[in-house]
């Protein structure tokens, strides 16, 4: 059994007891554990379900690579499925719940699924699913849905209380891990002079060279280690962080890190995790390497664990995987664990190595100690279901027929080699070399990854580059060459010396025994995960499946989410030997970030709740908000769209606004509308060529309407221009349109008009502008006094500039609505002081505020369009009976090319007309006009469709414009609009002006 | 992510603070250009493995567009330039000839 | 001043380990030309007194500065009721010059960080390495998800500016970046 050793453990606490629960039961640890350990400690061997076979699982690995242990970590608001156990800390508590089992971990009865594996092999889901086909809506559907996946996703109504940031940093070396390496490569680096970060994705600093019992410099690692801590801190120009994890490694030296700030200590008034978005000259990569489990069967049974992860658990943590332990191994390495353990007081019962000779000076030690060496020999078998009961030893060289012996044990130990962590070498195209010696992959210095100067910006150093013994040199000239790189020339201290046991070099074993027969291979697992063995592997071969990322997706080999840490080499090794052909040749998959899975919150960011995302609010935002307003988004401002009096509906006072604005007078917030000052010599020739219709005639004083195309003629933006003086336009915009429109118009003027002489300057939010409409407007702006708004003094279309009730005004006489109508701008700061004095004075007038939607309607009883109702980026100004506005002196303008081409030309274009539904109703948005026939798609043939559709409260009857083929000339005819309840809805075309054809109403 | 430097403000940013253009050096055609040219200006971009020239606008900072020759293999930035020219200048040749020997020239 | 204006936020002030304060009413006038020509610069010297910056400086004397927003953009900044005198006497001095002053002070929001930690507070929001940035320099830059410039206006300060519509949202994001307990310990 697994249990708590009397003493050790070098980074728990024991006088710090930590109380947590596992599916509900108490347990107690100690401060300095990670959960995996704590559980291990309480003889929680068993910790989840596989994912396919449901098949009992424990704990692989003590640290990222860790495939198994992933439990539902929290309560309600707080609770994340899928945590790995072996990377948290435990911290008073916790509760911790088992994922994927039916009804219980214990008993689990979906583990039939394990009974006949065959049923899913590889490729299972497309082979066995294609038919019938109604099963697998009702059938096959529900089936994987309870079956497959891992732990269950929170509840909806859940919400994150934490806190998550992000934050940008730079620097001139980024070391990503703190091993010995990492702090030897940050030492050297920093010594130089250069600005180092260095980053540790555990809270410890040192790596596992304390475990292994390395010496450097003659004194223990631990020593060594704690004082290069002490340097490194000591140093202005380098940053230490631990728990901060290098994520990924992106184009230009940008890397993303994250910082598990307070997940070890939930609750706290710190954010949770932060996502570090560094940008780093050179990067250093020491992040180890991982060590290889052994393809035996039955090496997915709890108690079957990595060897260094045994020796970590009982150096670290003084935990016990078992009381029993059989190491097996193809290297010197694991023979560490073995004397650990033995050290721990552990019986040790035997070491299988299936190296015909094991002679190196760890084995000499661990023969030692008395330890059995079964040379040449394989584990074929290992006993047991929910925990190991005993292993089963066979040749090496054989098929695994006959079993030679068996042996007791509670725990088995193995290692299949190790392999350096490349990953963040190759996140951004570093290469890889195949290490024969070492059969691994290691990155191929000749080939890092590009960087913005077309140079190498990352290197490995240590484990991670493939020098599993040669880590401090190897970290020391790393580190200097990246000081060079980064132009730091300062003299570092010379690489201390590390010294450690010789090592005979370690065989590769893809496959235990050698030949196994199928029933062994089936049995055996290389993606834990997602349980994938080594005869599913074998399968997709046989089956033509020759690329390696084939194989992947067929298999979901190393497609879980620890994305093939322990599988990657063991599987390609299968796949390599079934195809015949050297592992190198085969290749790798694709490593990508992160290395680990990170958080969504972090990723998001501050980009939450209030400030998801920006919302443009304007002068009288809050009047709006206190006064019943509806918000309709338009970009990122939020324009009231109608304001709700106490018990009235959205229909209600639409119709209220709508009404009083014709009969008495309406104010609308039109601050939002793009204001763009364009002045210069050449100002006027090049509104020519932005808008459709001339304007450098325009008189100053005066206003005109425009239009503006993109170079395929496709009317983009509308509104009115008016001329300041000689050299300057106001151009108005849009709401939506503003930022595009000036954008727009400094394109043209810094990359293809460069000599005209033309400023812009965007205005939009310096004036807040409101619209008075209706019959009674002029006697309200005639009661703040200060300007003559008279027929004779303002005409239609012109504008003036003056004092308006004491305030800084520019009066617009324009109308988008057809009554009398002026906008009034004065500057932001004064806006709200002006509104409240509008409302004040116009109350006893019947002055009502009006929204956006009483906006559209008023304008869509006058026939005017409106930019994203009438048009859609295919619609001409032709198109829409606006001719009148498109010049025909011009030699040029932006969009005339555009609408020269045949299709623009085509009578056939459909064209704006009104529709009135027979009945008066109102019809659907964007209703299609059928015709009856099918098209060559079998799809209903069209001849128009609705733009803009409302109910009128002037008119008491529905209105809608609509572009329909031929219109114009079809006055009068009855078309059909498909309805959403499948019934055709009658309507005839008419002009679309309903309101007041002649203008009177609006020249008054 | 890239970082370009801004020639108008001398910034040097991350991709964020910028908004890309596509092509850079494309002539006009407008009013009575054949429709082959026409086309070409509208719809046919250039789509090389390897040295390209590209519109950028530095959107975040001073609002001006530049132009930046870079390699789309790679992702290396040759250089960057102001956008008041109709092709790239000899500094900027001659820093993507020093990198790539074998690049055929600005056509 | 009358109390017909207002600032965008008045009076709003957040302290977290920096403090985060809206700075009220400043004039602001947006001067477009060619600002290596020395018509401008001398225009502006006449009429402010000030030097013309060099690229992305501030230079200020008294209540009045001018910072380097691009190669043809100055922005001046001055009390905010002088600054529709000023605008027009910039005007005048620069007729005949192909030269634009508009008076912009309505159309920002300005906000001052006060404490050691101005640059951890920033650093979460934008991409800026600030172990660069010198007293008299002006980066424009995003913030999050807006436009924003900043520049040091006194030790341990530094002054923001962002569009007038989102002071909202600039107000809540600095507030969220100072947040007490998120200090993140990276240029202090």
């Amino acid at each position: 059994m697994s249990h708590r050793l009397p003493k050790g453990g070098r980074l728990i606490d024991r006088s710090k007891s930590q109380n947590f629960t596992f599916n509900g039961k108490s347990m107690a640890g100690f401060q300095g554990d990670t959960v995996a350990a704590s559980l291990l400690a309480n003889d929680q061997m068993l910790l989840g379900r596989s994912f396919k076979y449901h098949r009992p699982r424990g704990v692989v690995a003590a640290g990222a690579e860790e495939p198994n242990a992933l439990l539902g970590l929290g309560q309600s608001n707080r609770y994340e499925p899928n945590q790995s156990a072996t990377t948290t800390e435990l911290f008073d508590g916790l509760e911790a719940v088992s994922q994927n089992h039916w009804p219980s971990l214990e008993f689990d009865l979906l583990s039939v699924n394990n009974l006949v594996p065959q049923f899913l092999t590889a490729g299972f889901y497309y082979k066995t699913f294609l038919r019938p086909r109604a099963f697998w809506k009702h059938v096959y559907e529900p089936l994987i849905r309870r079956s497959a996946g891992l732990g269950k996703a929170p509840a909806p109504d859940a919400r994150d209380p934490d806190r998550y940031e992000q934050i940008y940093a730079f620097t001139d070396i980024l070391v990503l891990g703190g091993g010995i390496a990492g702090l030897q490569a940050a030492l050297a680096a920093g010594q130089s002079g250069a600005k180092v970060t260095l980053w540790e994705q555990t809270a410890h600093w040192g790596g596992r060279a304390p475990v292994d019992g390395a010496q450097i410099d003659g004194q223990p690692a631990q020593d060594w280690i704690n004082a290069t801590v002490a340097r490194l801190h000591a140093m202005d120009n380098v940053q230490l962080r631990t728990r901060c994890m290098g994520a990924g490694v992106h184009d230009h030296g940008y890397v993303l890190g994250y910082e598990r700030v307070a997940d070890h200590m939930p609750g706290a008034d710190t954010p949770r995790h932060r996502l570090w978005r560094m940008r780093a000259r050179q990067i250093i990569t020491a992040t180890g390497a991982i060590e290889r489990p052994l393809s035996f069967a039955g090496n997915d049974v709890p108690g079957v664990m990595l060897a260094s992860a045994l020796r970590d658990y009982i150096v670290n943590y003084a935990v016990a995987p078992g009381a029993r332990i059989v190491v097996v191994t193809n290297n010197d390495d694991a023979y560490r664990s073995a004397i650990a353990a033995h050290d721990a007081g552990l019986d040790v019962a035997a070491i299988i190595d299936p190296r015909a000779v094991a002679s190196g000076d760890l084995p000499a030690r661990a023969r030692a100690l008395g330890i059995e060496v079964l040379e040449g020999r394989a584990i074929r078998k290992v006993k047991g279901g929910k925990r190991v009961t005993g292993v089963e030893i066979c040749r090496q060289d054989s098929s695994g027929g006959a079993v030679e012996r068996s042996i007791d044990c509670d725990a088995v130990a193995m290692s299949g080699g190790w392999s350096p962590v490349v990953h963040l070498w190759s996140h951004c195209g570093g290469k890889l070399l195949w290490d024969e010696a070492g059969s691994y992959f290691r990155p191929d210095p000749a080939r890092p990854p590009l960087g913005a100067d077309g140079a190498g910006f990352v290197r490995a150093c240590g484990a991670a580059n493939g020098e599993l013994l040669d880590v401090l040199s190897d970290a020391h000239r790393c580190a200097r060459m990246a000081a060079d790189a980064v132009g730091a020339n300062g003299q570092p201290d010379a690489a201390p010396q590390a010294t450690a046991p010789a090592e005979a070099p370690m065989q590769p074993v893809w496959m235990m025994p050698a030949q196994a027969s199928y029933d062994l291979r089936m049995k055996m697992w290389l993606d834990y995960q997602n349980d994938v063995k080594v005869s599913d592997v074998q399968l997709s071969a046989r089956e033509g499946y020759q690329s390696v990322e084939h194989t992947k997706r067929y298999t979901t080999l190393g497609m879980a989410t620890d994305q093939g840490k322990l599988s990657n080499i063991n599987g390609l090794a299968i796949l390599s030997d079934a195809l015949g052909q050297p592992i190198p040749a085969t290749g790798t998959t694709t490593f990508r970030p992160p290395y680990t899975p990170i958080s969504i919150a972090a990723i998001a960011g501050e980009a939450r709740g209030a400030i998801f995302q920006p919302l443009r609010r304007s002068p009288v935002h809050d009047w709006h908000a206190d006064h019943g307003a509806e918000w309709e988004p338009v970009g990122q401002w939020r324009r009231p769209f109608a304001y709700l009096r106490t018990g009235e509906s959205r229909h209600d006072a639409v119709n209220r606004e709508v009404k009083n604005t014709r009969e008495n007078v309406g104010l609308l917030d039109a601050s939002t509308l793009g204001k763009i000052l364009v002045r210069g010599p050449d100002a006027g020739r090049f509104l020519d060529m932005l808008y459709t219709n001339m304007i450098s005639t325009l008189k100053p004083g005066k206003c005109r309407y425009g239009l503006m195309c993109n170079e395929n003629g496709f009317l983009m933006d509308d509104g009115v221009v008016a001329r300041l003086d000689g050299d300057s336009f106001l151009v108005h915009t849009t709401s939506g349109g503003a930022d595009h429109i000036h954008a727009w118009m400094e394109d043209w003027l810094q990359c293809e008009w460069w000599d005209w002489q033309v400023h812009t300057v965007n205005l939009t939010e310096q004036f807040a502008q409101f619209a008075v409409v209706g019959p009674k407007a002029r006697v309200l702006l005639d009661r703040l006094g200060g300007m003559d708004v008279s027929r004779d003094a303002l005409p239609f279309m012109e504008w003036r500039d003056g004092m308006l009730g004491g305030f800084d005004a520019r009066v617009f006489r324009i109308s988008f609505s057809g009554e009398l109508s002026f906008e009034i701008a004065v500057p932001a700061g004064q806006g709200r002081a002006f509104w409240d004095r509008l409302v004040t004075e116009g109350a006893d007038l019947g002055l009502m505020p009006y929204g956006t939607e009483a906006l559209h309607i008023l304008r869509a009883e006058k026939g005017f369009i409106m930019i994203g109702d009438e048009t859609d980026g295919t619609v001409i100004p032709q198109d829409l009976g606006l001719d009148w506005a498109i010049s025909k002196k011009k030699a040029d303008f932006l969009g005339k090319r555009g609408m020269e081409r045949e299709a623009m030309v085509n009578p056939d274009r459909w064209k704006l007309v009104g529709v009135e539904t027979l009945d008066g109703s109102v019809l659907p948005h964007a209703a299609l006009a059928v015709t009856g026939g099918k098209n060559a798609n079998g799809q209903a043939q069209t001849e128009g469709r609705v733009t803009s559709t409302y109910y009128s409260a002037n008119l008491g009857r529905g209105i809608a414009m609509a572009l329909v083929r031929n219109g114009p000339d079809r006055m009068g005819d009855v078309l059909s609009f498909a309805g959403d309840d499948g019934k055709d809805i009658k309507a005839r075309i008419i002009d679309p002006v309903l309101i007041d054809k002649e203008g009177a109403k609006q020249n008054v | 992510m890239l970082i370009l430097t801004c020639p108008c403000c001398g910034v040097t940013a991350e991709e964020t603070e910028f908004s890309p253009g596509g092509e850079a050096h494309l002539k006009r055609y407008g009013p009575g250009s054949p429709d082959r040219d026409y086309e070409s200006y509208m719809f046919n971009r250039k789509n090389p493995r390897g040295v390209h020239f590209e519109r950028w606008r530095h959107t975040y900072g001073c609002g001006k567009w530049f132009l930046a020759a870079r390699c789309t293999i790679t992702l290396e930035v040759f250089g960057t330039y102001r956008a008041q020219t109709t092709e790239p200048p000899a500094d900027i040749i001659a820093a993507i000839k020093a990198r790539r020997p074998e690049w055929e020239g600005f056509a | 001043m009358s109390d017909r204006e207002t600032s965008a936020l008045p009076g709003a002030h957040f302290a977290g380990f920096v403090t985060v304060s809206e700075a009220g009413l400043r004039g602001m006038i947006t001067l477009r030309g060619d600002l290596s020509s020395d018509a401008i610069a001398g225009a502006l010297a006449d009429v402010t007194g000030l030097d013309m910056p060099a690229q992305r400086c501030v230079n200020s004397a008294g209540d009045m500065a001018a910072a380097w927003m691009s190669p043809d953009e100055l922005l001046l900044m001055l009390p905010y009721d002088q600054a529709g005198a000023m605008a027009q006497k910039l005007a005048q001095a620069l007729a005949g010059e192909f030269a634009t002053v508009a008076n912009v002070s309505d159309a920002r929001a300005v906000f001052t960080l006060q404490g050691a930690g101005v640059f951890d507070a920033l650093a979460k929001i934008c991409p800026v390495d600030f172990s660069e940035f010198d007293q008299g320099e002006i980066r424009r830059t995003r913030a999050a998800q807006v436009a924003a410039a900043v520049w040091m206006s006194g030790a341990d300060q530094v002054t923001v500016v962002c569009f007038r519509s989102v002071a909202q949202y600039m107000f809540d994001l600095l507030s969220a970046a100072a947040a007490p307990g998120s200090e993140p310990a990276l240029y202090t």
